[in-house]
């Protein structure tokens, strides 16, 4: 029995070291034949699963994108619903190939964890949501508040800052899980909800009586929110910056999931190389050329993705604000296909 | 036989050392040890390795680091400029405190109820019939659940209160209010007083018992006690010129909105997630307690009572001298495991914004994410609280086990 279980000792340390100097990214994605992309818990318009059971959301629709890129099939991804405190690990660990749940760009987490972001796909900051009845309209009249919110997100630690700077008193109290986060504002355990903007508009929804509360109007920290993968493999690192880029791209040059095949015939350069008309730029991220092409085709540009998951006609009605394109005054600004 | 004996004195002149069941047992177990510790260091060496080259920090400095997050509850003096340390510490000492005054009500109710059961009136015994097995059978994060958001809506809200106890105790949503015992220069002496009582009273029950085994007077070493343990604090705090007064919650009913309601840090104060963790965790294992009391009191035969009754001993005595004594042999050792148990599910609290162990190790996991360390953190802590009240309790059963003469 012992001189049968040495070798195998021997041989499954062998097989972790390999592993540990392991094949890059994309050729275990190829392998495997999907893309595992880690996602929030339920984050209405970023992720979250429709009544189907299906993943949708604008951090969903970048997954979709990205395994677009590299299969020519959205539906290539399977999702990895993880909580604030287990989404670094998770990636970290090889348990989800990117992380795209609506995470802030900090230095500490790009330098310090391992981790790389692939850029922003949605520019947000840090809110404040009341009861209305409470006739709060500034967030410097909250001294003495309950804050709710998450544990282990950069929340916890803007709302410090912001009331410590303010000299306000005031009481953090924080969850593991968004729901609970909710349950306990709507039953009056605070006084205040505080996330980054986008998500009080998303789970202002779930309250009892969405229409008695009010997000107020300070802003008090930046979110740049946008997907993360590991350090260390520049190749995959391309593919989510430039999948995110190529979303933008498509938006700024007009191109649409609907008329993506009569812009294939089009004249404007930036266009056919955006579309592998022209060069060959899907080779330069190990990718075939036509990768831009099967994102559009298959999840659209950033507006489409925008406007189904977040925008105006839908629950959350946000509008684009500094989210809009550089060339409509927004700060969306992606590096050219050239 | 004879053919035997000459068989094993033989034996070892003959054989060569592998064949030498000695030696070849030894060689499998230097084999297995030797396996295990290169196993444990091919995995630490290999995670380190892992580490360096994702470029994911690692080492103890991070715990000098100031947090830069708040606390809903700290036992000790904390703010968001204190270090990682000191919060994981605060997290810590919240555990320690949800897990002793846990124990301590799933104790009494469990005994309580498990006395219950064997009651000779059918609606208490129902009652308690009802209680353990409804309790039992319900996951514990429900009950958790149950008793934040359900008791939540019954509460009144942050600026409202319901009061009691002569209005020095006060509820609403924000959590329980009472008064807070401030100590001034010279209350020491009150502490002094307090173990003075304390050791006096250990040894006069020594004495006592002494004299009751030489002689078999018996003192009323209950009575003494309490009188000591209550007197001589109080004397002491009238003679040093009162050095300690309370301060009540300050309910604030104008000016701000958010400033009505209780004023932060003003008066005694739990929090409502403690007290929803504390009442799920101490009635969920109470329910557990209370059918290891029910069998251990049922496990010492019934020709006990019998035999005491026929020595002229009253129920009373019985009880307490006979039936527990031998009933605790089979009650203490199932205990402790529920005791390991509750300190153990209270790391659940984390889904009520408890801040115990888990939760501010978390939040601090996720700013720094040094996991492996922190995990290493939570394991030591709740193997240390286990073996160490494993090692009280063992101590405290070797006490209570029967000494057989």
């Amino acid at each position: 029995m012992t001189n049968k279980f040495l070798p195998l000792v021997l041989g499954a340390a062998l097989g972790a070291t390999a592993t540990a100097a392991s094949a890059t990214t994309l050729e275990d994605i190829k392998g495997k034949g999907f893309i595992q992309c880690g996602v929030s818990q339920g984050l209405p318009g970023f992720s979250n699963p429709d009544a189907q059971g299906n993943w949708t959301g604008l951090d969903v629709d970048l997954c979709r994108a990205m395994a677009s890129a590299v299969f020519g099939d959205a539906e290539a991804v399977k999702f990895t619903p993880l909580s604030a405190k287990e989404r670094f690990t998770a990636l970290q660990s090889g348990e989800v190939d990117v992380l795209s749940r609506n995470t802030t760009w900090t230095m500490s987490r790009d330098t310090q964890l391992g981790l790389n972001f692939a850029g922003v796909n949605y520019y947000d900051g840090q809110g404040f949501m009341v009861r209305k009845d409470l006739g709060v309209t500034s967030a410097l009249e909250l001294s003495g508040a309950s804050v709710c919110t998450n544990t282990g997100t950069t929340t916890e630690l803007n709302v410090a800052d912001y009331f410590r700077a303010n000299n306000m008193p005031y009481e953090i109290v924080a969850f593991e899980k968004a729901d609970e986060v909710v349950a306990a504002y709507d039953a009056g355990r605070c006084d205040v909800y505080t996330t980054d903007a986008s998500g009080l508009y998303a789970q202002r929804l779930k309250l009892t009586n969405p229409g008695d509360h009010m997000v107020l109007p300070e802003i008090i920290s930046k979110e740049p929110l946008g997907p993360v993968v590991r350090q260390g493999d520049d190749e995959w690192f391309n593919i989510a910056k430039w999948t995110l880029n190529a979303m933008i791209n498509a938006e700024e040059l007009g191109v649409t999931s609907a008329n993506v095949d009569e812009m294939k015939g089009s004249d404007n350069p930036s266009i056919k190389r955006l579309l592998g008309v022209d060069g060959a730029f899907g080779e330069g991220i190990g990718l075939s050329n036509d990768w831009a092409y099967n994102i559009i085709k298959n999840v659209g540009n950033y507006e489409e993705s925008f406007n189904a998951n977040v925008g105006p006609d839908t629950p959350l009605g946000i509008s684009r604000g500094v989210n809009a394109l550089w060339s409509d005054g927004g700060f969306l600004y992606a590096a050219p296909v050239r | 036989m004879a053919v035997m004996e000459q068989d094993s004195a033989q034996a070892p002149a003959r054989a060569s050392l592998v064949n030498d069941p000695k030696v070849r047992g030894l060689f499998y177990q230097v084999l297995l040890i030797g396996t295990l510790i290169f196993f444990g260091y091919f995995i630490v060496s290999n995670t380190i390795a892992n580490l360096e080259r994702q470029n994911i920090a690692s080492g103890w400095g991070f715990l000098d680091i100031s947090a830069g997050f708040g606390t809903s509850q700290a036992l000790v003096d904390y703010t968001e400029s204190s270090s990682y340390g000191r919060a994981i510490f605060v997290g810590f000492l919240n555990t320690l405190f949800v897990a002793v005054v846990g124990i301590f009500f799933a104790t009494i109710i469990g005994f309580i109820v498990g006395i219950a059961r064997l009651s000779n009136n059918w609606v208490v015994r129902q009652i308690s019939y009802w209680y353990v097995e409804l309790v039992r059978n319900v996951p514990l994060l429900l009950q958790i659940f149950f008793w934040y958001f359900a008791v939540l809506r019954a509460v009144p809200d942050k600026r409202d209160k319901w009061s009691f106890g002569f209005e020095n105790f006060h509820l609403n949503i924000t959590g329980l209010y009472g008064p807070k015992p401030v100590w001034e220069p010279g209350s020491a002496f009150i502490g002094y007083a307090l173990i003075i009582a304390i050791a006096a009273t250990f040894f006069i029950a020594k004495w006592a018992k002494k004299r009751q085994d030489a002689t078999g007077q018996q003192f009323p070493i209950f009575r003494t006690a309490l009188g000591l343990i209550i007197c001589l604090p109080v004397i002491t705090y009238l003679m040093t010129g009162m050095p300690m007064y309370l301060e009540h919650p300050n309910f604030v009913e104008e000016g701000p909105i958010l400033r009505r309601g209780f004023e932060l840090g003003v008066g005694a104060r739990l929090i409502p997630e403690f007290l929803a963790l504390t009442a799920a965790l101490a009635i969920y294992t109470a329910a557990f307690i209370a059918e290891i009391v029910r069998a251990g009191i049922q496990a010492v035969n019934h020709g006990q009572t019998e035999a005491a009754h026929a020595l002229g001993l009253r129920n009373s005595p019985t009880l307490r001298l006979v039936i527990i004594p031998q009933a605790m042999r089979v009650i203490i050792p199932p205990l402790t495991s529920q005791y390991l148990n509750l300190t153990k599910n209270s790391s659940l609290a984390v889904a009520i914004a408890y801040p115990d162990l888990v939760s501010m190790g978390g939040t601090v996991l996720n700013q720094t994410g040094q996991a492996i360390e922190i995990i290493a953190i939570w394991m030591a802590v709740y193997l240390s609280l286990s073996l160490i009240t494993s090692a009280f309790m063992n101590w405290y059963n070797q006490r209570m086990a029967l000494v057989e003469r």
